[in-house]
């Protein structure tokens, strides 16, 4: 089958490799029809996630038709058509029956890995290197999944791939960024990054009840997208001298109630704060630049919420931890429990409170990939989403 | 003598972890050195391990001490090749988590070549080698199988593992 292969840093091709194959009893193979490209893909392209091999197959927003089911697997059928979430989970341990998925204790064959360099193992990931377990990806004509008598959600509705494709993740990713906000009737929330999963956390807020949603990026077409495709208030942070001040008067002084990292390790800034970050990322003296994480932290209003979506891998410097205690802030953080948010995510699509198509731009072939990352990295030709078909 | 302790949670209750581990031709199922265990009367047991070279050792053993849902200790006979005793203790976990499972070995090899064998054996890290075998016992227990990946189709753990039906019994095979 043909499959997008990380073939190094700044480098994917699209190659001919071997099916995949049922290993497990409750696998099933699944043969995709949308795959898409994801921001996280590409802290994977630039090299910043530790335990890629040249080869391994990227992707994990997918969806497809259910070509073939392990003996384990009772509720899917051959035909079947379903997205599948981008955690993988077992369902039977403890983090899966409370609700935790992306915790699943089960899930991830490189755990002891994971286990030396973050303290505990998180679960399984498709396409997202060794230290998530190692699963092919679903930048593919065909996927393997695992669990899949726990993660796939059955679409019987006649909704359209492009409908419920980011169930697989941005969408779940976004909603449970606001959702950690513990929004209340009046509350403020300022989200940093308006790529795919900003755009969503925005659009959640207000369906979470947010009164205003102001939104912080660099590029005027993403700005003008959270404006008008999802109602928030804007800052370019290129044209302002402090993102921090500036939330702060917008808000009279108070601060945004709560506030959403949709940007994680490789954001941008400038000044000698972002010198300071790009230099010791370069020199590996930290791994990621949390240049929006502490903006977050110093805008937020007392007492409030720092939520944060964007993908961080290791160490970080310069964390003001003196503000996070002496303001009473909280940090929530995770990846995204996508198990937990896909069907009431699925409702809230078919009732028409949310279109996810709004975030797409491109549209390719699953053969063009190459170009895909290169256009999505770069930002050309205002690229907000890539959709590859297979 | 050497001398491991680890422990694992497992979400079962404790009456099916302890049956499942009580039934000893099970343990190869988790445990990657294991190639077989033989039952035997009277709690004796005879185990055969893998050894680089495609070599293997061998031992017997008998249960010396047994508590239903509790304990289960046993050490080898007189003579040999690895001499080695342990126990397995099942303890309840607090509030809904399941069950808690403690093993403790201590083992020894006789100098020379079987010496060098066994060290090889169990590895440079014989703690994380039992940590990975309670990963792959927990994973049996509560998924019906070892997980595995493209990228490690061995399952859980670095080690070279040779995949083998690492089934729970029909009736136990979750969910």
């Amino acid at each position: 089958m043909k499959a997008t292969c990380w073939m190094g840093k700044g480098s994917v091709e699209v190659r001919n490799v071997p099916d995949p194959k049922i290993l497990n009893q409750r696998d099933a193979i699944v043969r995709i029809t949308s795959t898409a490209i994801c921001g996280s893909d590409l802290h994977l392209y630039n090299g910043f996630i530790p335990t890629m091999k040249k080869g391994d197959v990227l992707g994990h927003e997918f969806m497809g038709e259910v070509v073939e089911v392990g003996h384990g697997v009772k509720n899917l059928k051959v035909g079947d058509r379903v997205v599948v979430p981008f955690t993988i989970a077992c369902g039977n341990c403890w983090h899966c029956q409370h609700d935790y998925w992306s915790l699943c204790e089960n899930s991830n064959p490189n755990a002891a890995l994971a286990e030396t360099m973050m303290g505990h193992a998180a679960s399984g990931a498709f396409g997202y290197s060794h230290l998530t377990g190692g699963f092919a990806g679903g930048q593919a004509e065909f996927a393997r999944v695992p669990f899949a008598d726990v993660g796939p959600l059955k679409i019987e509705n006649g909704l359209s791939d492009e409908q419920v494709l980011f169930l697989s993740d941005i969408l779940p990713t976004g909603y449970m960024g606001a959702e950690m906000c513990d929004i209340k009737p009046g509350d403020t929330v300022a989200v940093w990054g308006c790529g795919p999963v900003g755009l969503f956390a925005i659009k959640s807020a207000y369906l979470l009840g947010a009164e205003r949603v102001i939104a912080i990026d660099r590029f005027e077409y993403r700005l003008t997208m959270a404006r008008e495709k999802c109602g928030a208030d804007t800052v370019n942070y290129e044209e302002v001298d402090s993102v921090t001040e500036t939330l702060i008067e917008m808000t009279a002084r108070r601060g945004p109630d709560s506030c959403i990292d949709a940007v994680g390790m490789e954001a941008h800034g400038h000044g000698l704060e972002y010198m300071y970050d790009r230099t010791k990322q370069a020199l590996m003296l930290e791994s990621d630049r949390p240049l929006a994480l502490r903006q977050a932290i110093l805008a937020c209003r007392n007492g409030g919420t720092v939520s944060v979506i964007g993908v961080y891998g290791g160490l970080v410097d310069k964390v003001p931890l003196g503000t996070i205690m002496n303001r009473s802030l909280t940090i929530r953080s995770g990846q995204c429990h996508v198990h937990r948010y896909m069907r009431p995510l699925l409702d809230r699509i078919e009732k028409g409170e949310i279109d996810p198509t709004m975030v797409i731009t491109h549209r390719m072939p699953l053969g063009d990939a190459a170009k895909g990352y290169d256009i999505f990295l770069n930002k050309e030709d205002n690229c907000e989403k890539v959709v590859l078909s297979a | 003598m050497l001398h491991v302790k680890k422990g694992v949670t497992v979400n079962r209750p404790r009456e099916d972890v302890y049956q499942f581990w009580r039934d000893l031709e099970n343990l190869p199922r988790f445990m990657q050195h294991l190639e077989m265990v033989e039952a035997a009367d009277g709690g004796r047991s005879h185990w055969v391990a893998k050894a680089p070279g495609g070599k293997t050792v061998e031992w017997d053993a008998e249960i010396i001490e047994e508590r239903p849902n509790e304990l289960i200790a046993w050490r080898s006979l007189a003579g040999s090749d690895v001499r080695n005793e342990g126990a397995v203790r099942f303890t309840q976990a607090p509030g809904d988590r399941g069950t808690e499972v403690h093993v403790e070995l201590l083992y020894d090899a006789p100098a020379g070549r079987a010496g060098a064998t066994i060290a090889k054996l169990f590895g440079e890290e014989p703690s994380r080698q039992i940590r990975d075998d309670l990963r792959r016992f927990k994973q049996v227990m509560e998924t019906g199988e070892i997980v595995r990946s493209e990228g490690n189709l061995e399952g859980a753990g670095q080690g070279v593992l040779k995949q083998r039906a690492a089934q729970a019994p029909e009736a136990e095979a979750r969910p």
